[in-house]
């Protein structure tokens, strides 16, 4: 019984770091996904973050992550995402919460949001699954 | 008899018209309830464009994205007029602190010198900084790949890379944090982010000064920014809380974070500008400093 126990427990074990390291993977990934629309935007000039910023994306639920801006710098911010993900959105909303007016770009599981702030300080960007089911996406941000 | 007919049909004309009037008022009601239920619609439809409270206060905060880079607080500032980058420069630091933590804010500090001399396109200030970066990385025990970086940074300024250099920088700084973050001195990434920003601060505070005009002033707006770095100073360790130099740092963030909490929209005075720049001057004086406050 004990060694059934054990058997049980490295099994589970096992299958946890699976999927640790599909996740892992699946993030890498959409972090591709998400310097490939990046990229786009360094020809005109916008310099990528050195940081990013990876998540689940669950249907009817924002995935939200809080920046600080600078007025006067102009921001991109460009998501990817794998798995059964179809389509998804990138919205930027100010300090209270309300949403700011963006250029955007969309193309299936890939998405951007652009704007200049008028104001410095906080804002949050969301990233929403438009289409398909759950999956990974990660976020950068490009900046000039 | 004709009197009676008189009568009866007034009864019914005067049916008729109330019934009218019972009609248009139905019709009114009609109508007032589609307006308000349509009212209620656009209502959602703002409301969903609005994020709540909850979402708010629940969103992801991490130093890697919700922390602006030294670079990007100086590229705000490029726009308005041309900066006089190198006047910002500030005399050689030492590089032989034992603190671990004044060693990672000077880190930070020497990190935001190095994108002041990109921005000043100074190849041998570049290099000079990206020597004692390598130096206090290295008193920090971090990562040996760190060496490999001060080797690029010192390529890239022989080659006047810029942009390159900046990204170079960036990557630094990063591979400086997660190199913390390995060896288990997650205390510390925080301290050096900290270092960047106080010193990023007093340049701009100062290069503002010396040509004031209120658009490169509005670049100063961030309470949030300082309010999340000092809820990071409070999970460090207690031990290293409560060492004099961190102690003071954190107390002297308070009034620093008022000094930055204006209106959106409203640009700060040069007087309070010139009270940001001496705030954050003191407390630069005091991370450098080889004595340590008591």
């Amino acid at each position: 019984m004990k060694r059934c126990a054990r058997v049980m427990l490295v099994f589970c074990l096992l299958a946890t770091g699976l999927s640790l390291r599909a996740q892992s993977d699946a993030e890498v990934q959409a972090r591709k996904e998400a310097l490939d629309v990046a990229g786009a935007f360094s020809n005109e000039g916008f310099k990528i973050r050195d940081g990013h910023w990876c998540g689940a994306l669950k249907l009817r639920d924002h995935a939200l992550v809080a920046v600080n801006l600078y007025s006067g710098n102009q921001y991109w911010f460009s998501a990817g995402a794998t798995g059964p993900v179809k389509k998804i959105a990138v919205s930027v909303y100010d300090e209270t919460g309300k949403a700011v007016t963006t250029e955007n770009y969309s193309n299936g599981e890939k998405a951007a949001a652009g704007f200049s702030p008028a104001s410095s300080g906080q804002y949050y960007v969301a990233v929403d699954l438009v289409e398909g089911k759950p999956g990974t996406f990660c976020l950068v941000y490009s900046y000039k | 008899m004709a009197r009676d007919l008189f009568s009866r049909w007034q009864i019914l004309i005067g049916n008729l018209t109330n019934a009218r009037i019972i009609w248009a008022m139905i019709s009114l009601a009609r109508l007032l309830v589609v307006a308000l239920a349509a009212g209620a619609c656009a209502a959602a439809g703002a409301e969903s464009a609005r994020l709540t409270p909850d979402e708010l206060a629940s969103a992801a905060r991490s130093d890697a994205i919700t922390v602006p880079s030294p670079g990007e607080l100086f590229a705000a500032l490029v726009k308005p007029g041309k900066t006089n980058w190198s006047s910002q420069y500030r005399g050689p630091i030492p590089v032989t602190y034992r603190n671990r933590g004044q060693i990672a804010l000077n880190l930070g500090g020497l990190i935001a010198d190095g994108f002041v001399a990109v921005e000043a396109r100074d190849s041998q200030q570049v290099k000079n900084i990206g020597a004692d970066i390598i130096k206090l990385a290295k008193a920090l025990g971090v990562s040996e790949r760190l060496l490999s970086r001060g080797n690029s940074i010192s390529e890239f300024a022989e080659h006047n890379e810029w942009d390159t250099l900046q990204e170079e920088l960036e990557a630094t700084q990063n591979e400086v944090k997660s190199s913390m973050q390995s060896h288990a001195d997650q205390d510390l990434v925080i301290l050096v982010t900290l270092g960047g920003w106080i010193r990023g601060t007093q340049v701009v505070t100062a290069a503002i000064l010396k040509n004031y005009d209120e658009r490169s002033a509005m670049v100063l707006r961030q309470p949030a920014l300082v309010h999340f770095m000092r809820s990071k100073i409070n999970e460090i360790s207690p031990e290293l809380r409560s060492e004099p130099l961190i102690r003071d740092v954190s107390e002297q963030l308070t009034g620093i974070e008022k000094l930055v909490s204006f209106p959106p929209g409203k640009a700060p005075s040069a007087e309070e500008v010139r009270q940001l720049n001496q705030a954050v001057g003191k407390i630069m004086d005091e991370i450098q400093n080889k004595e340590q406050p008591r």
